[in-house]
């Protein structure tokens, strides 16, 4: 009954001309989420992609199986020396992923526009 | 609509994943009707989530001929939820995640259910069943003075 996550992934350019890359998530996030999560960040170049924006504006759900996900690409995006943001969290998440530290490793910015300023 | 006092409202659940949102949804509606916040709704949604999917996972071990029993019961001014399964309980304090660790693989970057659950609820206990069986998890949210 698990609802699945849909990933997508999108090179867009910050106001500044760098290139990011954006994975665009949907439906839930949970332990279900491992390809749509860990295995779209694993599809990208490690040598291009040197920005990344985790986009969850159109993620409902997350519990902490999804955030042991998250954290897991973090984990590999850190040690590739790759720098990743986060945004589209609702207040809720936003609390949450505080909660458990994950901002110490990933800004959490409200939408694209104020991620891409904040690069 | 107001919720009278001490009115229960159960729900039995598949010990299968994702199972955890009807009783999310369900708490979420009997809190909504006693007035509570949308970000205490939020935070009850995800605390009761967890539980029952640490009920499910580590309570039932996914063994899909045990249900999970999911009791809300509304008081004046508080909301208790109890989920039960039929494991052993947990004996163990949640302990707040390491980030710094998780991040360096030196401790796994799951298991933060239980901490989650006691940091979005007013009250959380953990309660080990007679003969090993029937342990339960007993959540509380209360209503604040100015809601």
């Amino acid at each position: 009954m698990q609802t699945d996550t849909k990933s997508r992934i999108e090179q867009i350019a910050s106001p500044a001309g760098q290139a990011v890359t954006v994975l665009r998530f949907e439906g839930d996030i949970s332990s279900a989420s491992k390809e749509a999560v860990v295995g779209a960040y694993q599809g990208l170049s490690k040598e291009k992609v040197k920005t990344i924006l985790l986009d969850f504006t159109k993620v409902d759900y997350i519990n902490s199986s999804g955030i042991a996900l998250v954290i897991q690409l973090l984990m590999e995006a850190a040690n590739s020396g790759q720098k990743v943001g986060a945004f589209g969290l609702s207040a809720h998440f936003q609390k949450v992923f505080t909660m458990v530290g994950i901002t110490k490793y990933a800004k959490l910015l409200p939408d694209q526009a104020a991620a891409l300023a904040a690069l | 609509m107001s919720v009278a006092r001490s009115t229960t409202v159960e729900v039995r659940l598949p010990s299968r994943l994702g199972f955890e949102k009807v009783a999310m949804t369900t708490a979420a509606s009997v809190a909504k009707l006693m007035g509570f916040r949308e970000d205490r709704i939020d935070d009850l949604k995800t605390a009761v989530a967890e539980a029952c999917i640490n009920a499910i996972e580590h309570g039932n071990r996914l063994n899909e001929r045990l249900s999970v029993g999911v009791v809300m019961s509304a008081g004046v001014d508080e909301l208790e939820v109890k989920v039960i399964d039929d494991g052993k309980g947990m004996k163990q304090r949640p302990a707040a995640p390491d980030i710094d660790r998780k991040m360096h693989g030196e401790e796994d970057p799951r298991g933060m259910g239980m901490f989650l659950i006691q940091a979005l609820v007013d009250e959380a206990e953990w309660v080990v069943g007679a003969n090993g069986k029937s342990s339960y998890v007993r959540l509380v949210i209360r209503l604040d003075k100015d809601q």
